[in-house]
């Protein structure tokens, strides 16, 4: 066998290429990278806050009050006295979480839903999408409010209630792009070689319809996370001392004008974490989209 | 009229600058017909673009060269004038009239629309002038038509309405760039009498592109073949068909279908079965028999031509041979299985054994998965190979289908259309199916690929003994593959015979028909 041959072989059994491939040219993107690289800096701040925060996030020192940066306090304290670098620390832990999770439970929700619906058509979908019209019809707030109230506040089910009403969106998006999918000749050979619905849908569909999911979920992931600090600001979510940087954000709102640091770092860290993610959503979808490839 | 001469235009991408059009002469006089003959990536499109400022600049860039027209250089021309002409004195007719024409506006009132603006004629005027235009380009009960969608008219009629718009201004040139591509053969045949009509009524120039000499075999009185940018000959029709110099020019001239296949021994055991078959569906609460009470057998080792005009049901038949889409009433037996009313695992078994190739090969493969991944798939569905051992049965499959092996991780958008036609036919011949329904398979193709992926398919039908059932709407190409032929028309069976008797004694008016149709059958 002549080497081009066998370089053809072990091409050929390196198998499943699309993931490999994409990991491959996201890997020589740089922005994508940098974006992956601070989420992923961020994510284990937040894991080992409770052994690195320089202070006890509760502890009060009424006597200091609100100082600006200084020395002892990088970032400043708040009006109790409370060390900001540990407060923004411990809120990472929650609003990571909630952005994280929320949206994860969004996307393994919707994008099933979505897909099962768009692909099979008929009744089947004409139940499923009413039943995401009547979910969409439901009054978000009272929806929350009642789910709190029948079940206490309870994080887990703050995660639960955000990805349940987020999911929504995720299975229209991915219903229409399923729809014009299943449209197409490459899936009728995939039902001509007698492949099952659900391996068509996994194989054929699913990494076709990527794209406009990617970047709605890294939009999904910072709406998730100032949905957070508004339930948490209606007193639903986590309450002080506990914090969020959604919370930290509302309560520097108020005392901008004295103290505009307490608004600036949440915030700062907030657009940093955005960042990120729209880097990295970006380089994921440039990453899937073989055709855009530049080898 | 038109004379163009040294024109040269480059490219400028990424990988540096190429010449798409390289010192090319043609020239258009008033009352005949010009034809440039290429195929894609040839520059034929290019040079005509090029001529009216339509290809965008940069990339792209006019060397070199001069188009006169009627005493003006069209290259010397900034967009104002250019624009002027454009619409006035040269119009262009297109290869898709769907996509040119507003799919929310009533044909009539785009046609309304220049001849009130540009002309200042008046509501009543405007309208008697459309319906006169669309009775000269051969629009039935243009009165009525005239307030339809485009939806509304078929694809020929479409091409027709988009004729008539390019007729408005009365052009004393019209550029024509495949304009019959995306027909079928019939409706080609009409297009290209109203051209020659129209033609000798108005006196006017036609420079037509097209990929296939046998198309403007009837039509042209110069004819010019481009390859990779250059003209590589011209002259008289006479002249190229009777005497090509050049050997792409005689590439051209083989790769027109004809001749036929010598019929094999057929066994009389038949492999499929079709037994008073229906296919209806509900459109609008009205019940489309697209395929109406269809009885025929397909028998081993056979290749069935299947031709019939576009809404014949000749693809809705293809597909519910094989399950793809529902039958409503009747049977297909299979080797003696019944395929309708099978279960999900008896069918899966028998996926295996029928396969299917499509039209378009760039629709038809998953644009997210590389040659391998395409042609494993069925391997490790069926369990035929192990996912340490398909590396090598498809490198073999891609030796059988010609593509070599060095392309196993590559996407299909990679390819050009001829390439990837052969990944379909290797992901549809993985499985060692006994039985493929080829729907068009070769439709889309340039004629020179056409030829070659038609020797593909009857050498890999013969090594793999295929049955297949081959649908086109092209008597030419199924005359070279198929033993016998069956001819549908609105959902019925017409006429079937065996493929010599239908082309020497063919029985209905509607295949005598298809029979005319055939391009460039002056030339056989």
């Amino acid at each position: 066998m002549s080497t081009t041959s066998i370089n053809a072989l072990v091409d050929a059994e390196q198998g499943s290429s699309l993931w490999r491939d994409a990991w491959l040219r996201l890997s020589r993107n740089r922005p994508a990278l940098a974006g992956f690289a601070v989420l992923t800096l961020f994510v284990l701040v937040a894991i080992l806050t409770p052994w690195v925060a320089p202070y006890d996030y509760a502890q009060q020192n009424l006597e200091l009050g609100a100082t600006p940066p200084s020395a002892d306090h990088w970032l400043g304290t708040d009006i109790f006295g409370r060390d900001l670098l540990t407060q923004i620390m411990y809120g990472g832990r929650i609003s990571l979480a909630v952005g994280f999770i929320a949206t994860a439970v969004a996307l393994l929700i919707g994008v099933s839903w979505g897909a099962i619906a768009g692909y099979m058509g008929g009744r089947i979908d004409a139940v499923m999408m009413r039943l995401v019209d009547i979910l969409y019809a439901l009054p978000f707030m009272i929806f929350i409010v009642l789910l709190m109230v029948v079940f206490g506040r309870n994080m887990l089910l703050l995660f639960l209630a955000i990805g349940a009403v987020e999911w929504l969106t995720m299975a229209r998006i991915m219903r229409a792009q399923v729809q014009s999918l299943r449209q197409q000749e490459f899936v009728e050979a995939a039902v001509s070689l007698g492949l099952s619905p659900l391996a068509i849908i996994w194989r054929h569909v699913i990494p076709n319809a990527l794209g406009p999911i990617i970047v709605y979920t890294t939009l999904t992931v910072p709406s998730v996370m100032l949905l957070e600090a508004f339930l948490s600001f209606l007193g639903l979510g986590v309450q002080p001392p506990e914090t969020s940087w959604g919370l930290l954000i509302s309560f520097g709102t108020e005392t901008m004008e004295e103290y505009p640091w307490l608004l600036f770092f949440p915030g700062l860290v907030l657009a940093i974490t955005l960042f990120a993610l729209n880097f990295l959503g970006d380089g994921l979808r440039d990453a899937l989209d073989v055709r855009g490839a530049k080898d | 009229m038109l004379n163009v001469n040294g024109l040269t235009i480059s490219f400028t991408s990424r990988e540096g600058t190429t010449r798409a059009v390289d010192n090319v002469n043609f020239s258009v006089t008033a009352g005949s017909t010009t034809a440039i003959i290429g195929e894609s990536g040839s520059g034929k499109s290019v040079s005509c673009y090029g001529l009216l400022g339509l290809i965008p600049q940069p990339p792209g860039r006019i060397e070199s060269g001069s188009a006169l027209f009627l005493d003006t250089d069209l290259l010397r021309l900034n967009k104002h004038a250019l624009r002027q002409i454009r619409g006035r004195d040269i119009a262009m007719v297109f290869q898709d009239p769907m996509t040119c024409l507003n799919p929310y506006m009533r044909v009539g009132a785009q046609l309304m629309e220049p001849l009130r603006y540009h002309r200042g004629a008046s509501q009543s005027e405007a309208k008697r002038q459309a319906l006169d235009l669309m009775a000269e380009v051969g629009i039935r009960d243009p009165e009525i038509t005239i307030n339809y969608y485009p939806y509304q008219f078929s694809g020929g009629m479409r091409q027709r309405v988009m004729i008539a718009m390019a007729l408005i201004n009365e052009p004393s040139l019209l550029i024509a760039d495949e304009p019959t591509t995306a027909l079928d053969v019939t409706v080609q045949a009409q297009i290209l009498k109203l051209l020659s009509d129209i033609q000798l009524r108005r006196n006017i120039g036609i420079l037509m592109i097209s990929h296939d000499l046998a198309v403007v075999a009837d039509i042209a009185d110069q004819i010019i073949v481009m390859q990779e940018g250059k003209v590589v000959e011209c002259g008289d029709r006479a002249a190229i068909f009777e005497r090509p110099q050049h050997p792409y020019t005689r590439k051209l001239l083989a790769s027109i279908p004809q001749g036929q296949k010598i019929p094999s021994s057929i066994s009389s055991n038949p492999l499929v079965s079709v037994r008073n078959l229906c296919s209806w569906f509900k459109q609008d609460n009205e019940t489309v028999k697209a395929v109406n009470d269809v009885s025929f057998d397909i028998y081993r080792g056979e290749v069935l031509g299947l031709v019939g005009e576009s809404g014949s049901g000749k693809s809705t038949l293809g597909r519910s041979l094989l399950n793809l889409v529902p039958a409503t009433s009747g049977q297909i037996l299979f080797d003696g299985h019944e395929v309708i009313s099978l279960a999900a695992s008896e069918l899966k078994s028998l996926r295996r054994r029928m396969q299917i190739i499509f039209q378009d090969p760039f629709a038809s493969l998953n644009p997210r998965m590389t040659v391998y991944d395409t042609l494993a798939e069925p391997l490790l569905l069926h369990k035929l190979e192990t996912r340490s051992s398909a590396a090598g049965r498809v490198l073999e499959i891609m030796d059988e289908v010609g593509l070599a092996r060095s392309y196993v991780r590559k996407y299909p958008h990679e390819f050009s259309g001829g390439q990837r036609q052969r990944i379909a036919i290797g992901r549809a011949l993985a499985s060692r199916p006994d039985f493929i329904v080829a729907d068009e398979a070769v439709s889309a193709l340039d004629v020179t690929i056409q030829a070659q992926i038609l020797d593909l398919m009857k050498t890999l039908a013969q090594e793999y003994g295929l049955t297949m059932l081959f649908i086109s709407h092209d008597l030419a190409v199924i005359r070279q593959l198929a033993d016998r032929v069956v001819v549908l028309q609105n959902g019925e069976i017409v006429e079937q015979a065996e493929t010599t008797a239908l082309f020497e004694y063919p029985q209905q008016d509607y295949t005598r028909r298809l029979l005319e149709a055939i391009p460039g059958k002056s030339l056989l």
